[in-house]
């Protein structure tokens, strides 16, 4: 725990070293999430029938952020495997921006604009209605 | 058969699928697809949504072992993720108006383009002569660690590796693989680099391209938490498991027979889908 606090070791450390770090966290974050919300599920709904023979598209809420984030708030476990899949999305999203700051503080200005691109493709994706 | 039961077996063909998926180096995806689709006898839409999900696990837990050890090439990767995100959307948005059986055929042609391309002899086409003026520019040259220090190589056909990028995109987006293979073929016989750094840095990239179309898939409802519950815990310790058994395992052996289970699959999914079946 030491070495954590110590003043050099942040400076030592390869930013790549801290995006492996993050990358790590999301990933363990989101499958605990995962797990806690699928024992509920199974705990409330094992007993059911699966149907996923048809589409019919995921039932309500569990399609937006703040239809999950509703669900998570009243303990449904659909909607913590929801926020845990969400996270795992976030994961590699983060990653991006995460390597902008890193280009940025290497002072590589045409690779912070490539970098913002890529994200800027992503967020258009998330905000650009496109689910039809 | 309940919920219980199916989450269940499917846990386990995750773990199967997430274990071979990292020995063979094609990624949990691929298999998860056919498994549900013919085995579970899903819809090959909640298919496709839970494929994309369990490749950003793979990637995302095992880039963070790569990392580490300096061989991603991080501008090579970030300068392709352009291409790859944006052809992700466009496959994602191709998606809403082609029918489902002419995507299972579409995926069954990969998955045997897949097979193909895990089993070919590898041959290191990476150079160092310095060819590329776009990559000097791009600043796309660089080296990886050997125990003999550090080996230098070029980038070479930048613009024809883009757009095999963005092809693989495409397929990412339409099909919800990583579509790894087509990505390691773009790097290792277009741009002819080493396949170390093109493994590891394909491996970046199938996370976030794959980040770029789930968006969509998940606002389109093909994301179902059910099925995302067992695939995503099966899929990353069967990444994980794998990774392990990789030093002891007879590989060469494995992949035989990883092939010529996927080359089943895919004329499976094509039948299925020219009958009209998926």
């Amino acid at each position: 725990m030491k070495r954590y606090l110590s003043k050099n070791y942040w400076a030592d450390r390869d930013i790549q070293q801290l995006i492996g770090k993050q990358l790590r966290f999301g990933v363990i974050l989101s499958s605990i999430l995962v797990l806690v919300g699928g024992i509920i599920y199974l705990y409330r709904h094992g007993a059911e029938m699966p149907s996923y023979r048809e589409f019919t598209g995921v039932r309500a809420g569990l399609d937006s952020f703040t239809g999950i984030i509703h669900g998570v708030r009243g303990i449904h476990g659909m909607e913590i495997i929801q926020l845990g899949v969400v996270c795992l999305i976030a994961t590699p999203i983060l990653r991006v921006a995460f390597s902008a700051v890193a280009f940025l503080l290497e002072k590589d200005y045409l690779y912070v604009i490539l970098t913002l691109v890529v994200l800027g493709v992503i967020i258009f994706s998330m905000t650009g209605n496109l689910a039809g | 058969m309940t919920i219980l039961l199916f989450t269940l077996i499917l846990l386990v063909g995750a773990f199967l699928a997430g274990m071979l998926g990292s020995l063979t180096g094609l990624g949990g995806g691929v298999v998860i697809i056919p498994l549900l689709t013919l085995g579970f006898h899903t819809d090959i839409r909640y298919a496709i949504g839970t494929a994309l999900i369990a490749a950003i696990a793979t990637s995302s837990g095992s880039a963070s072992a790569y990392v580490k050890e300096g061989i991603t090439n991080i501008r090579l990767g970030m300068f392709l993720e352009i291409a790859t995100t944006t052809g992700a959307v466009i496959g994602a948005l191709i998606a809403v108006y082609m029918p489902t059986n002419v995507v299972a055929i579409i995926f069954g042609c990969v998955l045997i383009f897949s097979a193909i391309m895990s089993f070919r002899p590898k041959k290191d086409h990476s150079t160092d002569d310095d060819k590329s003026e776009l990559a000097r520019k791009l600043r796309l040259n660089s080296s990886y660690p050997t125990p003999a220090g550090p080996v230098n190589y070029t980038v070479r056909h930048v613009p024809g590796g883009y757009f095999m990028m963005m092809f693989a995109g495409v397929m990412s987006g339409l099909l919800g693989i990583g579509s790894g293979a087509l990505k390691v073929l773009a790097m290792d016989n277009i741009m002819r680099i080493p396949f170390k750094v093109s493994t590891t840095t394909s491996n970046f990239m199938i996370g976030v391209t794959a980040a770029a179309s789930a968006v969509v898939y998940l606002q389109r409802g093909y994301i179902s938490p059910g099925l995302c519950l067992p695939v995503v815990i099966g899929v990353l310790l069967g990444a994980f498991g794998g990774s392990r058994l990789l030093v002891k395992a007879n590989v060469k052996g494995l992949r035989l027979v990883f092939s010529v289970v996927i080359t089943f699959l895919a004329v499976q999914m094509i039948y299925n889908g020219y009958t009209g079946k998926l």
